[in-house]
């Protein structure tokens, strides 16, 4: 369908162009005309992410399952030396692509009453944000996506800090300075690699193929693998490195924690199945156990952790982590099902979790207040909310028939076979997971209304439950219907599992 | 003529310097304009000499080299000169500074500057700094009847000095040990010995500690943050460009020219002072208030990556080096053309916490200086992000490894600060308004930013700038 066309680059940059039309206006307009353009900057934000869900779609429709190459790929000269700009999808990461593109829109109609002050600004800034997250999902060379993945950092840094909470200011450093620290080291090691492609090849490059490609001595591997994974497990993030989440999610704007729940945590578990995985077998097999255990630790802690939270946000950035914890051991199982249940459980994370911020944004519109005693009884007043609530509640604690199950089911079959043991300490995880998720929902939706503040607070509203209906769908279309996700995903992973027992078998 | 048009170049720019000056000496104060664009034009007219001439070969006894290596520093250093001419006009009409000896002064540091990168000779290198460091003195305490900035002159002139003395020693050691002043020879004497003779090594060592001085590397570098306090901010402007890059050009043609063949001589004296740069510069910089002090720090840290680059002692280096500093180059002249635009109405303000939510204000200013915080903390989609990879790319080929970590962890560190700026502006409360900017101070910061984050877009802008790039760095090898 695409034939000849760039599409990546227009589904890419489509936003960006929108947001320099947003700032374009605003400069255009005179002193009067803008509280028009206030107005208008949803709107205008609405219908570009819009068509680029409608495009993201296409691409989903023409993607052809069955074939482990790279499609719709686009190759130019970029910055020389061998950097070029390379884009392409296969059946992981056009998952992911969908997954941006399908949450965007739902922020922005979410954001467009929640957010108060500077809306244009907001606007382009989620605008720019989604151009970013695409691209790191589409690019194909290495500096390309450390471009987006870094560059990510600067809108986020932005919206935590201008339109967040009380502490603004310290979690949008502790997040910046976290990721950066993280990212540098991931620099270093991409130095590395693209010095050694130079040795090894006679021409430097920075294709991620071919750098797959690359036989790697066994002690380099190692400090890369390290390099890498100090990256990703900050951006993932993995106990012990997840301290700046919570402080971000709860400081974000709704819309933004959406965002960094949804997709940013997501370039974590991707990076380390397009790197650190191919790239450096040897060294992951050695630091399997490693990551094994600290995903256990964070499955078990976390879980532990979120109970005994008292804000509601807190108490899901803290359930993110855990639920994080499942994608890093199904990568680490290196096996079918484990890979294809991380792969899941990212996408069926990304929809539950957002999901979960948005029920907390929804009340926290009406009450300003995000604490967890504050509330109770809502149930009485906003069965439609209720209703809505249990379902994502459900869902992040993984009962069959809704996407959390079978992700997390996935990633423990994977697990089981290379460490039972691993394995168990999931499905204790899963347990907790249900103690804090259902203690949540019991002390704000059931119980009696103690807080006479809460006497008459309207339920849902139309726009709500549009933002709210596609995921409710969503949650368990792919609870029931799975190969939904993992037909895409399959014919990728598999690709990635024989060339890993290709590298690993050969050496 | 064949020799001389290879100094094309600095004749027009020293016949200008002379002619503007007896202008400017009869033409009283109405000329003042008149000198300032006729000087910017004589800076353009010498950036773009060497590629209009075309000419290449060395001069008087090989004194004097004109190659590719020359040719891009001085289109670099015209370049940023004249742009720092640029940004001076409203600063100084403001101030009641304005007299034609500013511009004159640039000229006569710009010439230093040529002399500088085209050496051949130690002699012209030494000429060619003392020139360049006269007028800077001059240039720094240019605003006579402010405390401060005769501080900063003095405290500069007598540090200058200083350095200087270290540097002629040093000279006077290496001539005395091989017997010639001419790169070339000494070059030939080395290769041709089996080892070093500690005299030589003495000399080097002493050279690079002088030419440190002029980079502003640490432990050198102590003097910097003072005077780019004290001098009047488009000095100070042109300090943090210019200079730099014309000292640095000199330190590389001479590890790259006559020491080439002996890098174990030199190259832990670079890596020492590139380290202590990166973390001076880097801790240093945390604790400022005065945005003209911290870029001083900022600086420092800069020239420490750019050694980082030069550490590598190959060809590459030298490219990545160029290539970070043409990109520091364009970040620092718009990042003062941002800090002359920090103007109230009772006057220019110095502190970041007048910063504070310039983003309600400007909002061009502020995406403009948000764009020049995160290109210098090298974050991506910025072009700062490139130079630091190339800069740091060639230093894994030297096997320095554990430099390109601990650089990056200080470019952490240094983020932590430009990113103050960046939260100053975006999340603090509004603390002044700033006057409306002039024209031509607005016009710069825009296009430098729109560089910083557009140009990795603008392939037939970088590609035929890395063409240069790379011509010439190989014309040093």
């Amino acid at each position: 369908m695409f034939e000849g066309i760039p599409i990546l680059t227009i589904i890419t940059f489509l936003p960006l162009l929108a947001a320099g039309f947003l700032t374009l206006m605003s400069k255009l307009s005179r002193a009067d005309g803008k509280g028009q353009i206030e107005t208008n900057a949803p709107r205008v934000a609405l219908v570009t992410t819009l068509a680029v869900f409608g495009l993201s779609l296409l691409l989903l429709v023409d993607f052809h399952a069955a074939d482990a190459a790279y499609q719709f790929t686009e190759n130019r000269d970029w910055l020389g030396g061998g950097i070029k700009y390379r884009m392409g999808l296969d059946g992981i990461s056009i998952l992911f692509v969908v997954l941006t593109t399908f949450l965007t829109p739902l922020c922005i109609i979410a954001s467009a009453k929640s957010i108060k002050t500077r809306m244009l600004e907001y606007m382009v800034a989620f605008l720019i944000l989604e151009t970013l997250m695409i691209g790191v999902f589409c690019a194909q060379d290495m500096v390309l996506f450390y471009f987006f993945f870094e560059a990510v950092l600067l809108p986020m840094f932005i919206i935590i800090g201008v339109w967040g909470g009380k502490d603004r200011v310290y979690a949008s450093y502790k997040f910046f300075l976290y990721t950066l620290l993280g990212s540098v080291l991931m620099l270093a090691a991409m130095l590395w690699l693209y010095h050694y492609s130079g040795t090894v090849l006679g021409e430097p490059t920075t294709d991620i193929r071919t750098l797959q490609q690359l036989d790697i001595p066994a002690g380099a591997q190692t400090w890369l693998w390290l390099a890498f994974f100090a990256s990703f497990a900050v951006k993932m993030p993995m106990w012990p490195v997840h301290t700046w989440l919570p402080d971000a999610h709860v400081q974000a704007p709704t819309s933004g924690s959406v965002i960094l729940a949804g997709v940013l945590l997501k370039l974590g578990g991707y990076g380390l199945i397009r790197f650190s995985i191919p790239m450096f077998p040897d060294a992951s097999i050695h630091f399997a156990p490693l990551v094994f255990w600290l995903s256990v630790i964070a499955i078990i802690y976390t879980s532990l952790v979120a109970y005994r939270q008292k804000d509601m946000k807190k108490l899901i950035a803290y359930s993110s982590v855990a639920h994080m914890g499942f994608v890093t051991m199904g990568i680490f199982a290196m096996n079918v099902q484990g890979m294809q249940g991380a792969v899941f459980q990212m996408i069926s994370h990304g929809v539950v979790s957002g999901a979960l911020f948005f029920t907390v944004g929804i009340i926290y519109d009406r009450m300003h207040t995000r604490e967890i005693a504050f509330y109770g009884g809502l149930v009485k007043y906003m069965p439609i909310y209720a209703a809505v609530f249990m379902l994502f509640t459900m869902a992040n604690v993984g009962l069959p028939g809704t996407s959390g199950f079978v992700g997390e089911l996935l990633t423990m079959v994977g697990a089981y076979q290379v460490n039972p043991w691993i394995a168990f300490g999931a499905a204790f995880g899963m347990i907790l997971s249900a103690v804090y998720a259902l203690h949540l929902y019991r002390e704000v939706v059931f119980g009696e209304v103690k807080n006479e503040k809460l006497e008459g607070i309207k339920d849902m509203n139309m726009r709500e439950i549009i933002i709210m209906a596609p995921l409710v769908i969503m949650t368990i279309v792919l609870g029931v219907y799975p190969s939904l996700i993992t037909d895409i995903s399959a014919v990728s992973v598999d690709q990635l599992l024989a060339d890993f027992a290709d590298k690993v078998g050969g050496n | 003529m064949g020799q001389y048009t290879y100094l094309a170049g600095e004749a027009v720019l020293a016949i200008s310097a002379l002619a503007l000056l007896l202008v400017g000496t009869f033409g009283k104060t109405k000329s003042v304009s008149f000198i300032r664009y006729a000087s910017i034009a004589a800076l353009v007219v010498f950036a773009l000499s060497g590629y209009i001439t075309g000419a290449e070969g060395n001069a008087f006894a090989d004194s004097f080299i004109s190659d590719g290596f020359s040719r891009y520093a001085k289109a670099l250093v015209g370049l940023s000169a004249a742009a720092a001419l640029w940004f001076s006009r409203s600063y100084f009409k403001q101030e009641k500074l304005d007299q034609f000896e500013y511009s004159i002064l640039v000229l006569f540091a710009v010439l230093g500057m040529g002399l500088m990168v085209s050496a051949g000779n130690l002699l012209t290198l030494y000429i060619g700094l003392e020139m360049q460091s006269l007028a800077l003195y001059v240039l720094a305490a240019f605003n006579r009847d402010s405390l401060r900035a005769s501080e900063a002159g003095l405290k500069y002139f007598v540090l200058g000095a200083l350095s200087s003395g270290i540097l002629l020693y040093g000279m006077s050691l290496i001539y005395g040990f091989t017997g010639s002043l001419d790169f070339g020879a000494i070059g030939t004497y080395i290769s041709g010995t089996e080892h070093l003779s500690a005299g030589i090594t003495a000399g080097l060592v002493f050279i690079l500690a002088g030419l440190a001085f002029k980079i502003s590397a640490a432990p050198f570098h102590m003097w910097t943050p003072d005077v780019y306090e004290g001098a009047p901010t488009p000095v100070t402007g042109f300090f943090a460009g210019a200079p730099k890059l014309a000292a640095l050009a000199l330190i590389t043609r001479l590890i790259m020219g006559p020491f080439e063949t002996v890098p174990h001589s030199w190259q832990q004296v670079i890596v020492v002072l590139a380290v202590l740069s990166m973390i001076i510069g880097a801790f240093g910089a945390l604790t400022q208030t005065n945005i003209k002090r911290l870029m001083a720090y900022s600086s420092i840290a800069n020239m420490g990556y750019a050694l980082v680059a030069l550490a590598a002692a190959s060809q590459a280096g030298v490219e990545g080096m160029l290539i970070f500093m043409t990109i520091y180059l364009i970040t620092v002249t718009g990042t003062f053309a941002c800090i002359l635009q920090m103007r109230t109405r009772d006057g220019m303000v110095e502190q970041i916490s007048d910063l504070g939510g310039l983003s309600k204000d400007n909002l061009p200013l502020s995406l403009a200086f948000t764009a020049m915080m995160f290109s210098m903390a090298g974050i991506p989609v910025f072009m700062g992000f490139l130079g630091k990879w190339f800069a740091f790319a060639p230093a894994f080929e030297a096997g320095l490894t554990w430099l390109v970590v601990l650089a990056l962890l200080s470019s952490v560190v240094g983020a932590f600060y430009y990113l103050r700026i960046v939260k100053t502006i975006w999340f603090d409360d509004q603390t002044h308004s700033f006057v409306k900017p002039p024209v031509s101070l607005a016009f710069l910061t825009s296009t430098s930013a729109l560089f910083l984050v557009a140009a990795w877009l603008m392939p037939f802008i970088t590609a035929p700038a890395r063409g240069l790039i790379e011509t010439a760095a190989a014309s040093l090898f």
